[in-house]
């Protein structure tokens, strides 16, 4: 059998993909809302396959200033998967959590730092439990590791990894609303072999 | 100062006096610049990957340092720049995330700046000045009026090299 490159996912497995994503991001939307204690709305999430060499574009200015938490993958899926959130949502989520009401444009300290990596944590964590309640594979995530910096530098790193195999990566936008909108994107970096296990376990002969 | 180029990720192009070239949020990505000071002709290549006999999806020729630094030495000499006098500088090459062990995202960075400082040495061009790795992302400019190259990060004051 040959090997699958991202360039052959095409729109069936595209919207396979998506209903993983809104489920995904359906139970992150949960936890984030028992979280925070809150009711929160979720919007259809919107995925797509795009250029690595535009990835640096795709949540805002490549300079803009946002945080990423990435997480490596192991057992039945070996890959990594990233976090984005811009920082008015970052900060939103931080201050709700810690009861404080710290404008915007201050940097995040250490112990907001360590706040938003055991948010990204749940999120990520939930997401990556639908997608293995789904599929029937055992999915490990790492520690969560923390990045506050320019988005292009950020996502040079899932860039980087999709490099590897092909010229497109998938990226999953998520918009949930409390009082403000929060926007999350999700990218899910799965090792080739990883692409063809869990679409073969969803039932998509490849 | 002149007219701003911008290069995009796996992207390269040439630059002359009074214009800037510049591309935005370097992370474990390189960008390597020839300049020729007395034709004061530059160019910049941002690339992502060290090699490119490694991968099997290789057609474009700026995501790998190998082929790219290649590409970007033609065209700085078809603008004029004479190769004798090139130097290099690069910056870039962070390891963004604090992965432990040696997965790749761990150490593709430093890979990165290596395979800049092994394809130098292999076309006998000096490496002047460098900016490479720790854990935060640079946008870069080359001013080709001057041969500094700007680097810019997030908190930091900038830097000149």
């Amino acid at each position: 059998m040959g090997k699958l490159s991202l360039e052959d996912v095409n729109n069936m497995y595209l919207d396979v993909l998506k209903e993983i994503g809104n489920i995904g991001a359906g139970n992150a939307t949960t936890a984030i809302a028992s979280l925070l204690g809150r009711k929160i709305d979720m919007n259809v999430p919107s995925i797509k396959l795009m250029e690595v060499s535009k990835l640096g574009t795709a949540v805002g200015a490549e300079d803009q200033t946002i945080v990423g938490i990435f997480l490596e993958v192991q057992n039945d899926i070996e890959g990594s998967m990233m976090f984005l959130l811009d920082i008015p949502s970052a900060r939103y989520l931080v201050n709700k959590l810690m009861m404080m009401d710290t404008s915007a444009d201050k940097p995040f300290d250490e112990m907001e730092l360590s706040a938003l990596k055991e948010i990204g944590n749940i999120i990520a964590g939930s997401y990556l439990s639908a997608l293995s309640a789904m599929t029937g594979l055992v999915i490990v995530p790492s520690i969560p590791y923390i990045a506050v910096d320019m988005a292009a530098s950020i996502l040079s790193v899932p860039a980087i990894e999709f490099g590897q195999f092909g010229d497109n990566a998938l990226l999953i936008q998520t918009e949930i609303c409390a009082d403000v909108a929060i926007n999350g994107y999700f990218i899910l970096m799965p090792e080739q072999d990883s692409y063809e296990k869990i679409l073969t376990s969803l039932g998509i002969s490849l | 100062m002149g007219e701003v180029i911008k290069v995009g990720m796996a992207d390269l192009n040439v630059c002359k006096a009074p214009n800037v070239i510049t591309t935005l949020g370097l992370g474990s990505c390189i960008g390597l610049t020839f300049y020729d000071p007395v034709t004061k002709v530059g160019g910049l290549v941002h690339y992502m990957l060290p090699d490119s006999t490694k991968v099997r999806n290789n057609s474009n020729v700026a995501k790998f340092a190998d082929t790219g630094i290649d590409e970007l030495l033609k065209r700085v000499l078809a603008s004029g720049a004479n190769r004798g006098r090139l130097v290099a500088k690069i910056a870039g090459g962070a390891k963004m995330f604090e992965v432990s062990g040696l997965s790749d995202v761990g150490n593709i960075g430093a890979r990165n700046a290596e395979a800049a400082k092994e394809k130098l040495k292999q076309l006998g061009i000096r490496l002047v000045a460098q900016d490479t790795g720790l854990n935060y992302g640079r946008t870069v400019e080359l001013h080709c009026d001057t041969g500094e190259f700007y680097i810019k990060s997030v908190g930091k004051p900038l830097k000149i090299i």
